[in-house]
């Protein structure tokens, strides 16, 4: 089972677009997929027109009085589920903070669903916090939406020192640029200058696109209501080099 | 990559429990689907799902059912241009393998002309040397209802599956009722148990415990496990012995028949296994029980029996040699496995011999007279004549202790020093007995059949290997000097067949050492009260089923007010078995 996380300090920055997106192309690809939404304001449960409540909220969860298995929901999707996201998860780093492990309880929790799944992301709410340590120790590979910018760009400095000052297991790191503007000077620099000096961003960009916006009002991944759309291509192709850095 | 695939409504093997998931509409037409969905919208928003995908099912099995028994289904199901083989099983175990144009494959096939994978691996263990053959073949057209909340979540989906059979072709064709699946979406239960009672209390629509194979078949005319090689005739005691053994033999020689077109195309080697044992079984009863026969069916046929026994003895002589080669390359030591395949070439090409051979016996007059004249024999009526000779129950008694203490007297007499041809007369006669038991086995208490079976079992399986290794060993020495003649044996081969041939001198060494012990656990005490168990009390009678009475040869007898007591003979077979 693999595990894809959609990180990001900043928020509003494309990590539930990816997630959603991604994991859905996952799924069409065959691999049984998983997607966790960790953060409160459940937006990936939203688009998936999932009620966002997980009977004993996040803390039977955490605390393993329920299991993962027991919260999950079927999406309309075939070979997607989702866990849903639920208010309560707002507390969940002073739940973390109780358990054994604090940093790796949620790797622990996912490793019974190897049984079931090929693919799980975990789409983390905007934040340093014990949840996004959590997340960190539980992926294979952190996918980083990067808004073309400077202060981007030194977000993903500080979240690449900090994997690698990880003991043990340390996730693979891949960034890409999301909701690029064309017609912005600096997008258009950074996008093209920084993929030669940077070996961890994927050549695929994400545009900002009024389709992706859409997800929202559709209530569904862009590839299901508009398969045919430059942003369908574009997270298929981030899809494609994401099996290739991390084949399944 | 795993592909992740919706199983097809009715294909999860047996999975029906008290709460059906499955449904049939007893009506066809876009009329009963309309009223479905307006039953369904009484709780939920209904919306048809993609246009219906259509696809040719063809669901495939072993001659002798061994996926069925073992609760897998497979199918190949063609759709566009895409060809994928789906095996379902218990607990709702799914795995599939795409067909690809270069995967040639083409039915009937074998486990290793399946592509390599999860799939083979599951099935391969399953149907052993048995081939996969098409068993029906159906039209699918595949319509989903998904019914969703007020988020418009769908929340569970009905599929609506109209199924044609289109294959085999002389057999009843047409549309069957559609089948309707409640499939749940997980996490919402609730929402599934609602549809389902909505659609039970549908007009037009019932509930039900077939599988979508089950339902093709019945169309065909046709029912799971129609086919057995073993002994399938229910008997009571009270019925003429002769009419017994009539319907023994007819049974054996519909088996014989059954197998004889699998043998003529080669499909698998089994057909030839089963066909010979329908012939042995079908010497042994004119041996052991032909005398109850009237005139002199015994003597006429007993001779073409043999013959058609003959005619069958090389091609699997030389099954048996092809078959065990693999493992016996895989215990060389001296020799490499590879240098055997000058071997195994020459014993496929006497193979390709044998077959010609057989199948012009089979397709000769000579085969199909015997088998005409066999049924017309067995099946004739003899009208205005009361059957003479014994009831079944004592036929069953007698025979059993006859032909059980042959075995014990021979048994017995067998020492250290004693040749091969004494072990293998007692294998004949073990066999002669085993067939009885198998003949008989509908009157005898079951667990007594069992134990009885058991032991004896073990007892032929030791001369078997016996018989076998010394056959083969003859066999690999004949074998030998032709290839020689025919200077077809390079040295490192003759070396090779000779370290096999040390390799079975072994294991017939070891399976003589084993025969005293093997005997000794069948004819100790235990086994002569098991042989009292069974002869002396043949179980109550149960009602003849209706296909049997239609086969009587003879007009069944009426009932006797109160059976002949068996208990007296079998007191005194106990004498007579403690007196080996």
């Amino acid at each position: 089972m693999k595990v894809f996380a959609t990180y990001n300090i900043k928020g509003g920055v494309g990590k539930t677009t990816a997630a959603v997106n991604l994991a859905y192309l996952a799924a069409q690809d065959g691999q049984r997929t998983l997607l966790w939404d960790l953060d409160p304001q459940a937006a990936a449960t939203y688009m998936f027109r999932v009620r966002p409540r997980v009977k004993g909220g996040g803390k039977a969860l955490i605390k393993g009085t329920r299991s993962l298995d027991d919260a999950i929901k079927g999406t309309d999707f075939d070979g997607l589920d989702l866990l849903p996201g639920d208010f309560t998860y707002r507390n969940m780093d002073l739940l973390l903070d109780d358990a054994k492990n604090p940093v790796r309880r949620l790797s622990r929790l996912l490793q019974p669903l190897a049984r079931d799944y090929d693919v799980v992301f975990l789409d983390c709410p905007p934040s340093v916090s014990l949840v996004s340590e959590n997340v960190l120790h539980a992926a294979d590979l952190i996918l980083v939406p990067l808004i073309p910018a400077t202060l981007s760009v030194r977000t993903l400095d500080q979240l690449t020192e900090f994997v690698a000052s990880f003991d043990g297991p340390r996730p693979d790191v891949l960034a890409f640029f999301s909701m690029g503007d064309r017609r912005k000077r600096l997008h258009r620099e950074i996008a093209e200058q920084l993929p030669a000096q940077r070996p961890d961003l994927a050549t695929t960009a994400i545009p900002a696109l009024a389709v992706i916006e859409r997800m929202a009002v559709e209530r569904a991944p862009v590839p299901a209501f508009a398969p045919r759309s430059p942003a369908t291509r574009a997270y298929r192709d981030l899809w494609t080099e994401i099996q290739k850095l991390s084949p399944a | 990559m795993r592909r992740w695939y919706r199983p097809f409504p009715g294909d999860t093997v047996r999975d029906v429990d008290g709460r059906s998931r499955e449904f049939v509409c007893t009506e066809t037409g876009a009329q009963q689907l309309d009223q479905l969905r307006s039953e369904l919208a009484e709780s939920f928003t209904v919306s048809l799902g993609a246009r219906p995908a259509r696809a040719t099912r063809t669901w495939l099995d072993t001659f002798d059912w061994r996926l069925y028994k073992a609760g897998l289904t497979l199918q190949q199901v063609n759709a566009h241009s895409d060809s994928q083989l789906i095996l379902n099983g218990p607990d709702a175990e799914q795995l599939t393998t795409p067909i690809n144009r270069t995967t040639r494959l083409r039915w009937p096939a074998m486990a290793a002309a399946l592509p390599a994978g999860p799939l083979r691996d599951r099935l391969a263990p399953v149907i052993g040397n048995r081939a996969l053959l098409p068993v029906v073949r159906a039209a699918s057209q595949t319509s989903d209802l998904r019914l969703l909340n007020e988020d418009a979540k769908t929340v569970a989906r009905v599929s609506v599956d109209s199924l044609s059979v289109t294959a085999p072709a002389d057999r009843g064709q047409g549309p069957l009722p559609a089948r309707l699946t409640v499939h749940e979406v997980r996490g919402y239960a609730t929402a599934a148990r609602r549809a389902r009672r909505l659609l039970a209390g549908t007009d037009g629509v019932s509930s039900s415990r077939l599988t979508a194979l089950d339902t093709a078949l019945a169309a065909t005319g046709r029912h799971p496990l129609d086919y057995t090689g073993k002994v399938d005739v229910k008997l009571r005691p009270a019925m003429p012995g002769r009419e017994a053994v009539a319907l023994l033999l007819l049974q054996q020689l519909d088996t014989l028949e059954a197998n004889v077109d699998g043998v003529l195309h080669d499909v698998d080697t089994e057909y030839l296994h089963d066909l010979r044992i329908a012939v042995r079984r079908t010497r042994s009863a004119l041996k052991v029980v032909g005398d109850v026969l009237p005139g002199d069916l015994t003597l006429r046929f007993a001779s073409e029996f043999r013959w058609l026994g003959d005619i069958t003895t090389p091609l699997r002589d030389l099954d048996v040699q092809l078959e065990e080669l693999p493992s016996m390359a895989a215990g060389l030591v001296a020799a490499r496995p590879a240098d055997l395949e000058p071997f195994r070439l020459y014993l496929t090409r006497r193979r390709a011999a044998a077959r010609r051979a057989l199948n012009r016996g089979l397709r000769s007059d000579r085969f199909a007279t015997v088998l005409g004249d066999w049924r017309k024999a067995l099946t004739v009526p003899r009208a205005g004549r009361r059957p003479s000779g014994p009831r079944t129950g004592e036929l069953a008694a007698d025979r059993t202790r006859r032909a059980y203490n042959k075995v014990i007297k021979l048994g017995a007499a067998i020492t250290d020093e004693s040749p091969a041809e004494s072990l293998h007369t007692l294998r004949k006669r073990c066999k002669e007995l085993r067939y009885v038991l198998e003949f008989f086995a509908s009157l005898h208490d079951p667990v007594a059949q069992r134990a009885m079976v058991g032991d004896l079992k073990r007892l032929q399986d030791c001369l078997g290997e016996f018989q076998d290794c010394e056959v083969q060993q003859l066999e690999i020495q004949a074998l030998a000097a032709s290839m020689l003649a025919r200077q077809a044996a390079p040295a490192p081969t003759l070396l090779a067949m000779g370290e096999i041939a040390g390799q079975l001198g072994r294991r017939q060494q070891q399976a003589r050492t084993e025969f005293a012990g093997r005997f000794a656990g069948f004819a100790g005490s235990a086994g002569r009260r098991r042989l009292t168990a069974l002869t002396a009390s043949p179980r109550p009678a149960s009602p003849e089923p209706a296909s049997l009475r239609a086969a009587s040869p003879e007009p069944a007898s009426p009932e006797p007010a109160s059976p002949r007591p068996a208990a007296p003979r079998a007191a005194r077979s106990r004498t007579t078995a403690a007196r080996p």
